[in-house]
Order: structure tokens, then C-alpha cells, then sequence
């Protein structure tokens, strides 16, 4: 499809202003961590340390220079790939999250893969049906989903599938992992549990979304043209729907890389949260920043897509 | 009389509301049609007509329900279909030109798309014949560029273009019969003559029976073979057209069109008018929208726009959608600061932007906008929203504000009691005068009028135009009167300006408008006022030149 050039301009536009939100959000990381209680070094050394010790570490790690510049340094640092050196093992802080990045975006992958097409499907129906009963078992279900919070879920879930049932393993990387079902078994209940927690946003925003343009003239129109129901949402309103599903469902995705703390401590599951977690308690600055950038440009860039899809979509923009 | 192609028997649709009571809309309405006649339901809003006019479709708007009677069309009957029955007639038996083809148009669809949907919905014919055949309509319909404008999206062609491209959308499934719901009560006057043109000429050819859902007697006048006179969801008369226009029998009728007989201004008298300063003046203004570089806007609007409105005198600004007339109004009233020129009311010179005008300043210029429900605040009872500029131009608390406030009510000729509702409880008439009673509690010698009247039935209007002559009368204002029909304006102007594309292209005394117009656009706009005469639109001539130059299409 031919766009216009005012199209492409807006698209630009819309990646420089992510651009610029990043090196905001960048700052704000470095120095938001800056202020953390506590001295690196002193908790290195132990109460016992002298005072020259802990002056000597200070220097040897760069602490005593200008945060300004301690923070350029990262910044390009980051630019090439290089996230720094742990302070607590001195580990290149890329390889630290590596593994648990991967294991984050799995988790957040597969729940990605099952959690949109059933909600997309849940919200469409529910809102082509409105009224029916299939609209108010979805709406009761996802209020009460939303209430319940996520703690609450991944323990019921564990009680009853792991402990009264059996079915399913509590701790999902302790699981074995050799054959497909036991992987399956492995992730069902984080996914499930996170499914749970994301779905039912996703849901409320697309029928919300798609009743809105349902009520359009030009979806009576169709109808008036002897349209049947599905053919009036999902050729006339589901398209002009798009932006606002598209924006509800990065919203509630972007939870699934950052937010999962609660989820990944309940089932023991080594993914970024955790390990930013344990970063904050021992104080390992380059970690704990490295983390949060990784949340907010996986966040940033979730907004920016649907935003774009948002822009694409809206056909007053085509040519 | 033959079979008739549509016939309705005792109709009655009632609707429940949102606290469960129930209404009834249509109380047993009964009348046929006949294959190839133009049936108009005539009547205010509120009276049924799109109600009706839908139910023939076997659709009824969310919360409305077919209760009784029946609906036959041809061979079936509508009340005893399916749903899935009756989406097999829509668009084959029976279509619908919407009163809003802007609104009726998917967004995001190609028109071509949009316009054969019926025969790929009803598998009717293949794609190439469909999309041939909706060109020849286009054509049919006097379309430009016919054969590549189905290739555009609906937001690239202007409203008058939509709204024939809205009817080719209704009849390629050759239906029986075609419902046009108000088609052309959203476009301006010259673009309503070229689309009732060409409306006309594809009926008579396809000889289609129509219904055709409208408020103005002028416009079915000159399609419709029969009218039918509803209010409160009854048929208070039905008649062949002349016949309605000629000799009315039912009250109701009669009023809508005494509505129409031109009720000439009477200019004021005041003594010491020559005496005074003009009320308003207006020197080289120019005003636009967008961003400001070297000190002139993106989008420039008003070019050069001069102007005196004499005390107790009113001015009429006329002009089709798009030329300009509201933003003179904002920019006047400092709303829209004007780039150049200058604003003087009462021989004083007014700030540009409205920010920085005193209280004074501001007093004695108040504007009243279009849309009352979107003017009033929905959260506020009358008092609060008439209480609101008491306190603010004249400090007035308590009691002496309550007062002031029943005063205001009763200038507008509404009960005081009404002070304690919200303006969701008022009809749009109603709430019209509360909209005018908070820019009388300025106390203005001036009052901008935006349109107030456009969006009222043609009886609530002309009541309105009565209580603003009265109220000059009592409070010496001056009006300056926004309006895109020119009969209203003249029936309250003294003086009209006409604007084209942001100019005013000449000013004319409002009693003379036909005959002293000497701008071609001008005379265009005024003879392009529907007539109250069937035979107006077949007898009109006009200049294709000038269409061509100043048409809105």
C-alpha cells in the first residue's frame, strides 16, 4: 500500500520522539540509581574496613569521579554493547542477564502467543454479542481477574494444581525439561497465571474498543446493506478498531517483561525481575541499571509499535 | 390504486429507557406505497419519520422494538422475518441513503469497496460487472471523474460528492424501493440542488418507489409525489403534494408552512441612534489558524474584512460551510485573536485576544454558539450555569442572584422553576434560551449570534427569532447574525454580508437579497434557496459557469 509522504514524516517523528524519550529514561536510570542508599564500597568492604580502604576501592572502581561523567561513560558503554562489570562478582554484566533475559522473553513469549489471541477473541465476540450471555460471563470474569491480585492467583494456582491435584510441578525451573510435555508442564502455571493477570485488560480495552465503532453510522450502514454481524465488526469496525486494541495490548504486554517480579519469585523462575531484585539488595549499581533499561526500552518500544500501528492504520493518512 | 409495493399496517414501536419505562415512539401509523411513487415523511425530530422510515427495513435503532401491525414489502412481510431474513432483502428489495454519507462511509475502506459491498454480500453479480455498473451510476449521478473516484477514500471526495456516492451505494442491487433519510439536510444550498438533481433523474429512470425522511417542505416539494405529516409518531395528514402545499388541512401542517412565509424585519427606530458611535466595528481584520511565522498564521481564514454595525441595527453574515462565517464570529469575539485589523465595539478599540480584555470589555459582546447541549454544562442545573456570569461581571451573591436568575428566565420566556434542572432535562429549544438568557446576564449591547437557529426544528426556530426581536425591542441590542439560511436572516437583519472563501464578496440591505444581489456568487446563493413550489427545481436555471466557479462540490 503507497503511504504519503506526511504518512512516513509522522512515523519519523513518532521514532525520534522514542529516541529521545530513551536518552530521558537513560538519564533518569543513572541517576535515579545514584541516589540509592549506601555506599558500593563500603558495603564491599564490610563494617570493618578502614576508611583509606574504602577510598582506595572507590577510586579503583571510578566512584570518585563526576556522576556526569561516570554516566557519558555508560551511555556510550551501552551504545557498543558493553553493559559494564558487575560489582559484587565481576562478571560482564551482559553475560549476568543473558541467560535470564532469555529466560524473561520466553516466559513473556509464550504468554504473549497465548494470552492475545484469546483475548482478542474473547473481546471481539464479546463485544459482536453484546448483551448475550457470553458478554456478561467475560465482563464478570475479567472484573473479577482484574480485583484478584496476580500473588493471589499464582498461589491458588499453586495449591490447587501442584499440592491438592498434583498435576503440575510448583517450582518451574527445578522442573525437567527433557520432553516437550514437561516443559509444557513446566510453564503452564506461570503462563497461566500471567495470562490471567494480562488478559483481562486486553479484553475490557478491544470490546470497549470494538462497541464504540459498532455504534458508528457506518457500521448501521452495513447492516443496512444486508451485512450479517460477523462481517459487519470484522470488515467494518475491527479495522478502525485497530489503534486503541493495538495500544491495550502493548500496555498490558509491557507489564510481562518488568512486572513478572511476583510471578518469577512465587515460581522460583530465573528471569530478569528476580535477578534485578537481588541486584538492588546487594547494591550492584551497573546490574540494577542495566536492568531497568532493558524494562524501559522494552516498554518504550512495545508504545512505539503500537503507536505506529495506530498511525498506519488510520486511513486518513493513506494516499 | 394497484397493489401497492409497500404497505404498513397499524405500526406501533415502542422503546424502553434506561430506567425502564416504557414509550411509545409510533402510536399505529398505516399507509402504502405505490410501485414507483416518492413518498415523503415529513415532520420535526422526534416525530417517527426515521423510525418509520428504518422499520420498513425490518431495523429498529438499539432500545426500539416493533411491537404491532405490519410491515409488507412486495412479497414478504418485514414483522414476520428473521433477522437473517431480513438482512437477505436489505440492499436487493430495499436500501438507505443515510442522512450523513460523511458518517456513513467506512474510514477505512476504498468507496469503490463500499459501494458494490451489497453485491458481494448478496452475491449478486462478479466483482468487473459490479464495479462497471456502479461507474455507470456515478455517472447516472453526474459524478466527476467517474470512472477513478471509486478508487479514493471516502475522506478525498466533499460531502456533496459522498452523499451521491451514498445513493450509487443504495441503488446497485436494484432495489424496489430506496429510502433517503434528510440526504441533504448536511449540505449547503448549492450542493443540495445539484444532488436533488440528480437524485430525481436516477429515480425516474430506475422507476423505483422511494420514501424520502425530511423536515423542509421546500426540498420535498420538489421530489416527493406524496407527503405524509407526522408528529408525536402519527400521521396527522397525507396528501398528494400539491394538494398539502396548496390547501392544508390539519393545524400542524399549517404552521410548518406559515414557517415559511417570509416575515420581513422591521428596522428599530431609537432617537439618539445617529448620535453614537457603531456598535461594532470591524477594520482590515484578518485571521487564520496554524502557526504563527512572521506574524501571519499557517492557515490564513478571514482576508481583510470590513464592517460597521450600527446601534439597535442587525447584521446578517451569510455564507456556505467553509467561507469563513464563524470565525469571524471568534474573532470578533477574541476567541480566534485576528492577526491584523481591528475590533471596535462601541467606538472602543478591543484588545486582540480575549485573555486580554477587561471585565468591561468583554461585558458588552457576548456570544451565543450553535449547539446548546454542547455550550451547557451537562453537570450544572440552570442556576449554577445562569448564576455563573452574574457573579463574575456584577458580583451578585445569594439572594439578589437567585432573583436576577428568575429575572433572566423570564426574559427568555421559560418558567422560573426550570432554574433548579439540568440541561439534559430541557428540549433543544429550551435549552436554546437558556444558552441566550446566560449572554443576557452580561447585560451585552451586543450579542453574536452563531447559528443558533440550525440545529432547531423550522416552528422551535422561528419562535426563537420572535424572543430575539423582543428582546431588542426591551434591551436595545444589536445582533450580528450568523446563518447559512437565508430566510431566517431575513426575517431578523437589517443588512446581510455575503462571504465567500473568507471575504466578503458584497453587503446588501436582507429585505432585497433576490434583487439587489449583484455578485455572481451572490445571486447564485440566493437563487439557490429551495421554493415552496414543486415545479421550483425543474424551472430553475442556473449559470453552469458560475456553478462551476463557486459550487461547493
Amino acid at each position: 500500500m503507497l503511504r504519503s509522504l506526511t504518512t512516513w514524516m509522522l512515523v519519523g517523528q513518532r521514532l525520534a520522539i522514542a529516541l529521545l524519550t530513551l536518552v530521558i529514561v537513560s538519564f533518569a536510570v543513572f541517576f535515579a540509581t545514584e541516589l540509592l542508599p549506601g555506599d558500593v564500597a563500603q558495603i564491599l568492604l564490610g563494617q570493618a574496613a578502614t576508611p583509606e580502604a574504602v577510598a582506595g576501592l572507590r577510586k579503583a572502581m571510578g566512584l570518585d569521579e563526576p556522576a556526569i561523567l561516570r554516566f557519558l561513560g555508560w551511555l556510550a558503554g551501552l551504545l557498543h554493547g558493553d553493559l559494564g562489570t558487575s560489582y559484587v562478582n565481576h562478571m560482564a554484566v551482559a553475560q549476568l542477564i543473558g541467560d535470564r533475559l532469555v529466560n524473561s522473553l520466553k516466559l513473556a513469549g509464550i504468554t504473549t502467543l497465548v494470552s492475545v489471541p484469546v483475548s482478542l477473541v474473547l473481546g471481539i465476540s464479546a463485544a459482536m454479542w453484546r448483551g448475550s450471555i457470553l458478554d456478561r460471563v467475560v465482563t464478570v470474569l475479567t472484573i473479577s481477574v482484574i480485583s484478584v491480585p496476580e500473588f493471589m492467583v499464582a498461589t491458588l494456582a499453586v495449591l490447587i494444581f501442584a499440592v491438592w491435584l498434583g498435576w503440575l510441578p510448583a517450582l518451574s525451573y527445578a522442573a525437567d525439561t527433557s520432553s516437550f510435555t514437561a516443559i509444557l508442564k513446566a510453564y503452564a502455571m506461570p503462563v497461566i497465571t500471567l495470562t490471567f493477570v494480562v488478559s483481562a485488560q486486553m479484553i475490557r480495552m478491544t470490546r470497549a474498543a470494538v462497541i464504540e465503532t459498532i455504534n458508528t453510522p457506518y457500521v448501521e450502514m452495513a447492516l443496512l446493506k444486508g451485512a450479517r454481524r460477523s462481517r459487519m465488526v470484522l470488515r467494518h469496525a475491527l479495522p478502525n478498531a485497530l489503534g486503541p486494541i493495538a495500544n491495550a495490548i502493548a500496555l498490558s504486554l509491557s507489564y510481562l517483561v518488568g512486572g513478572v517480579i511476583i510471578v518469577e519469585t512465587i515460581f522460583n523462575y530465573p528471569g530478569v525481575a528476580k535477578l534485578m531484585v537481588d541486584a538492588v539488595s546487594t547494591r550492584d549499581l551497573p546490574l540494577i541499571q542495566s536492568c531497568a533499561m532493558i524494562f524501559c526500552v522494552s516498554y518504550l518500544s512495545l508504545i512505539t509499535l503500537a503507536d505506529l500501528i495506530a498511525i498506519l492504520s488510520n486511513p486518513r493518512l493513506r494516499r | 390504486m394497484s397493489t401497492p409495493l409497500v404497505s404498513v399496517r397499524d405500526l406501533k414501536i415502542g422503546a424502553t429507557t434506561d430506567s425502564g419505562r416504557h414509550v411509545e415512539i409510533i402510536k399505529g401509523v398505516s399507509f402504502d406505497i405505490a410501485p414507483g411513487e416518492i413518498v415523503a415523511l415529513i415532520g420535526e425530530s422526534g416525530s417517527g419519520k426515521t423510525t418509520i422510515a428504518l422499520s420498513l427495513m425490518g431495523h429498529t435503532r438499539t432500545g426500539c422494538r416493533i411491537e404491532g401491525g405490519e410491515i409488507r414489502l412486495g412479497a414478504n412481510t418485514v414483522t414476520a422475518m428473521s433477522e437473517g431474513q431480513r438482512a437477505e432483502i436489505r440492499g436487493t428489495e430495499v436500501s438507505y441513503v443515510p442522512q450523513s454519507a460523511a458518517a456513513a462511509f467506512n474510514p477505512s475502506q476504498r468507496i469503490m469497496d463500499q459501494v458494490i459491498e451489497i453485491t458481494a454480500i448478496h452475491k449478486l453479480m462478479p466483482r468487473d460487472a459490479a464495479e462497471k455498473k456502479a461507474v455507470e451510476l456515478f455517472r447516472a449521478l453526474a459524478l466527476p471523474h467517474a470512472d477513478t473516484i471509486g478508487s479514493r477514500y471516502p475522506h478525498q471526495v466533499s460531502g456533496g460528492q459522498l452523499q451521491r456516492l451514498s445513493a450509487a451505494m443504495a441503488l446497485i442491487g436494484d432495489p424496489k424501493l430506496v429510502i433517503f433519510d434528510e440526504p441533504t439536510t448536511a449540505l449547503d444550498v448549492t450542493t443540495q440542488i445539484e444532488v436533488l438533481r440528480a437524485f430525481r433523474s436516477v429515480m425516474e429512470k430506475g422507476g423505483m418507489a422511494g420514501v424520502y425522511v425530511s423536515h423542509d417542505l421546500a426540498v420535498v416539494a420538489q421530489i416527493a409525489d406524496r407527503i405524509i405529516v407526522l408528529k408525536g409518531g402519527e400521521i396527522q395528514e397525507e396528501g398528494a403534494t400539491q394538494q398539502i402545499l396548496d390547501a392544508p388541512a390539519h393545524p400542524y401542517t399549517r404552521e410548518l408552512l406559515a414557517a415559511f412565509e417570509p416575515v420581513l424585519h422591521k428596522p428599530l427606530e431609537f432617537d439618539d441612534a445617529d448620535h453614537q458611535p457603531p456598535i461594532l466595528e470591524v477594520r482590515n481584520l484578518s485571521a487564520g489558524y496554524g502557526p504563527i511565522r512572521n506574524g501571519e498564521p499557517g492557515a490564513k481564514i478571514l482576508k481583510d474584512i470590513n464592517f460597521a454595525l450600527e446601534r439597535g441595527r442587525n447584521l446578517g453574515v451569510i455564507g456556505e460551510s467553509g467561507s469563513g462565517k464563524s470565525t469571524l464570529a471568534r474573532a470578533v469575539a477574541g476567541i480566534l485573536p485576528p492577526y491584523r485589523g481591528e475590533v471596535l465595539v462601541d467606538g472602543f478599540q478591543q484588545e486582540a485576544s480575549l485573555a486580554q480584555r477587561s471585565k468591561e470589555q468583554l461585558r458588552h459582546a457576548q456570544i451565543v454558539f450553535q449547539l446548546a447541549d454542547t455550550a451547557l454544562n451537562p453537570a450544572q442545573s440552570i442556576e449554577t450555569i445562569l448564576g455563573r456570569p452574574l457573579t463574575f461581571y456584577h458580583g451578585m451573591k445569594g439572594k439578589a442572584r437567585e432573583a436576577r436568575v428568575i429575572e433572566l428566565l423570564d426574559m427568555v420566556r421559560l418558567p422560573a422553576n426550570l432554574r433548579h434542572r439540568l440541561p439534559s432535562e430541557l428540549s433543544g429549544g429550551q435549552k436554546q434560551r437558556i444558552n441566550l438568557a446566560r449572554a443576557l446576564a452580561a447585560e451585552p449591547q451586543l450579542i453574536l449570534c452563531d447559528e443558533i437557529t440550525s440545529a432547531l426544528d423550522t416552528v422551535v426556530a422561528a419562535a426563537i427569532i420572535d424572543l430575539l426581536k423582543e428582546l431588542q425591542r426591551e434591551l436595545r441590542l444589536s445582533y450580528m447574525f450568523i446563518s447559512h439560511d437565508l430566510s431566517t436572516v431575513e426575517a431578523i437583519c437589517d443588512d446581510v454580508l455575503v462571504m465567500y472563501k473568507g471575504e466578503v464578496v458584497e453587503r446588501l440591505p436582507a429585505a432585497k437579497m433576490s434583487t439587489d444581489a449583484t455578485h455572481p456568487y451572490s445571486q447564485l446563493l440566493v437563487s439557490s434557496v429551495p421554493k415552496l413550489d414543486t415545479g421550483w427545481l425543474s424551472g430553475l436555471e442556473q449559470d453552469p459557469a458560475l456553478l462551476e466557479r463557486f459550487g461547493n462540490r
